[in-house]
């Protein structure tokens, strides 16, 4: 580490001891493993043969590796009473649908509170802002009721339409706007003649491509990770997630099962995150709140 | 051209004609399509994120069980939750202890790795960046502690702890009181290297290189000076943002919970205010007394980070 430093285009020396170092690494090394190894057995249970998962004393590696559990996994999914296919299909367009509008909505709002001045702005925004300093569960029981005043329970649109309203995307898109796109572009293009809608879509989007594909991965992220929700009960609607759950919930005998069905869950999301990671990062640059 | 500056000279000259009002109320016409543009996005925000916060209050104050017609019953519910319900204050112990493990634990492993992390190559930076990140976004990937955990000798803890003699008999680490909370911790901390982690190594990239040099002419010492007096107060904001989502965070663990233990867990050991929360708001459909629970939960939350904001305004002070 400390080599790299010097080599960089400054000549200055930093401060950087070598004990310094040894330890960094060591603390690194003990927490990556704590949450790696968990993850690395996961996936040894899901290619580990029947043999392997009932043997005594256990072992963390897998000696043969099958697929035999993913066999196992679509063969449950058949019997299932409701066809899986149906659950994936619940999830898939629970997911797009609800990130779509969750885009459109967000990035439109979070234009104006960037880049338009108007009475009660910052009265919006604060309110968002503190909306992220409570957790949703606070809210379910009287979004409840709402959602059954309003005739959405049950429906699609119960999972869909308050995936359109989150405030970290909206936070997270204004916050970016506010650095990303310089005022003066968005003032030539008004002079021109440019409505503010177009100079939304056209000049301001596409500087902000990083906060919009983080926002996909947050919405699409929470969506499709989403359980069992409170907002429906018939099994027809019911997620992909909730289908996992029931199977990994049968019990140890089907521990292979449910390790391959975890495997399966968990590469969406980690393969998007691979794709995106730059970007993220990026837009995490001007996450910071000022109080 | 010349007509729009005309106009914008004359608003500026009319301004001091008008009473605040009048011009507040120019300033809303001018703006129509802001408004337009915020409309549908704050109607969801209001409707399902701030309504239900303002229901809830109302509704703690009445005996509402979604059938019959509610009757106000003022502070009655916060009486009974605190005078009476030993769950409640069980749960509330719970939660406290909970949070107030994993909210800090978690906040200063992810400022802690990141700034590990920081001075890696870009590329072994990405994929550590990864290894921490994965378990917070991998759904329900946290079953497989159960696995690991389980309470058969072919589960790997029980298994490896029987063969090399420590222990006799397996424990049922799930259904044991003693084991059910100092586990669940653990799994939270696991997933907690979210939001704020990736926010930490942004503000960590973020800092102006030549603060550094500044500071190495200046007499900064180590790296541990360098890290409170120069790259602490350049991230600030960030401090700040990644606080509110551990903070947050920390609190909503009750599914992960509930999947690991059950509901309720052993002898309510690990059972939360969110827990109590689900059982009357959703199993007994008590949605008077379940708001005050949330009303509660909600002043929890909001109070201890605007607290920890607080604090964090002194960093590098």
């Amino acid at each position: 580490m400390a080599k790299k430093l010097r080599t960089r285009k400054h000549k200055v020396v930093l401060n950087r001891s070598k004990g310094g170092d040894a330890g960094i690494t060591f603390m690194l090394v003990v927490l990556g493993a704590f949450m790696f190894l968990p993850m690395l057995y996961c996936v040894m249970q899901a290619l580990k043969p029947l043999d392997e998962l009932w043997m005594f004393p256990p072992r963390f590696y897998v000696m043969k590796p099958t697929f035999a559990n993913f066999g196992d996994l679509f063969s449950l999914m058949n019997t299932s009473w409701v066809p899986f296919s149906r659950y994936i299909f619940n999830t898939v367009f629970t997911s797009v649908v609800g990130t779509t509008g969750n885009l459109f909505f967000s990035s439109l709002a979070a234009y104006a509170l960037a880049k338009i001045k108007f009475p009660g702005r910052n009265v919006m925004f604060q309110t968002v802002q503190l909306s992220l300093m409570f957790h949703a569960t606070v809210t379910t029981i009287t979004s409840f009721v709402i959602m059954s005043a309003l005739g959405l329970t049950d429906t699609y649109w119960a999972i869909i339409i308050p995936a359109w309203g989150t405030s970290l995307g909206l936070y997270l898109m204004k916050q970016f706007m506010d650095t990303a796109v310089p005022d003066t572009v968005l003032e030539s293009a008004r002079l021109d003649g440019a409505s503010e809608l177009k100079t939304f879509w056209v000049i301001a989007m596409p500087m902000v491509k990083p906060a919009w594909l983080t926002l996909i991965i947050y919405s699409f992220q929470a969506l499709w990770n989403a359980g069992s929700s409170i907002y429906i009960h018939s099994e027809q609607l019911k997620s992909f997630n909730y289908a996992i759950q029931q199977i990994v919930a049968g019990g140890i005998k089907r521990a292979g099962a449910g390790a391959a069905a975890t495997v399966v869950m968990m590469l969406v999301p980690i393969t998007i995150f691979i794709i995106t990671q730059s970007n993220i990062i990026e837009t995490m640059g001007s996450s910071g709140m000022k109080d | 051209m010349s007509e729009k500056a005309a106009t914008v000279t004359k608003k500026a000259v009319a301004r001091k004609d008008m009473t605040k009002r009048q011009w507040m109320w120019k300033e809303m016409r001018r703006n129509k399509v802001a408004y337009l543009m915020v409309a549908p996005y704050m109607l969801i925000f209001f409707l399902f994120t701030v309504v239900p916060v303002i229901a809830s209050i109302l509704i703690s104050l009445t005996n509402f069980n979604l059938l019959e017609l509610p009757d106000i019953v003022w502070l009655d519910n916060y009486v009974q939750l605190f005078c009476n319900d030993d769950i409640f204050l069980l749960s509330a112990k719970n939660t406290f202890i909970f949070a107030l493990i994993v909210g800090p634990v978690s906040y200063f492993m992810s400022l802690l790795v990141a700034w590990f992390i920081n001075e890696l190559s870009p590329r072994i930076r990405a994929i550590v960046t990864l290894i921490f990140y994965a378990p917070s976004i991998s759904g329900q990937v946290y079953v497989i502690w159960q696995y690991m955990f389980s309470s058969d000798r072919y589960g790997f803890v029980n298994g490896t702890l029987i063969n090399l003699g420590f222990i006799n008999e397996e424990i049922a680490f799930f259904e044991d009181a003693s084991y059910v909370m100092p586990l669940c911790i653990v799994v939270a901390l696991w997933m907690s290297l979210g939001t704020s982690f990736l926010s930490f190594i942004a503000g960590l990239q973020g800092v102006d290189r030549s603060l550094y040099e500044a500071g190495a002419v200046d007499g900064i010492k180590n790296r541990w000076q360098e890290l409170w007096y120069i790259t602490l107060p350049s991230m600030k904001p960030q401090l700040m943002f990644g606080a509110v989502m551990s903070i947050t965070q920390s609190f909503g663990f009750g599914a992960v919970v509930t999947a690991l233990c059950g509901f309720p867990s052993v002898d309510y050991a690990a059972h939360t205010i969110m827990h109590h929360l689900e059982d009357y708001g959703t199993q007994r459909f008590e949605t008077g007394y379940s708001s005050a629970i949330a009303v509660i939960l909600f002043a929890v939350m909001v109070g201890s980070n605007l607290l920890v904001k607080k604090v964090l305004s002194k960093v590098g002070t």
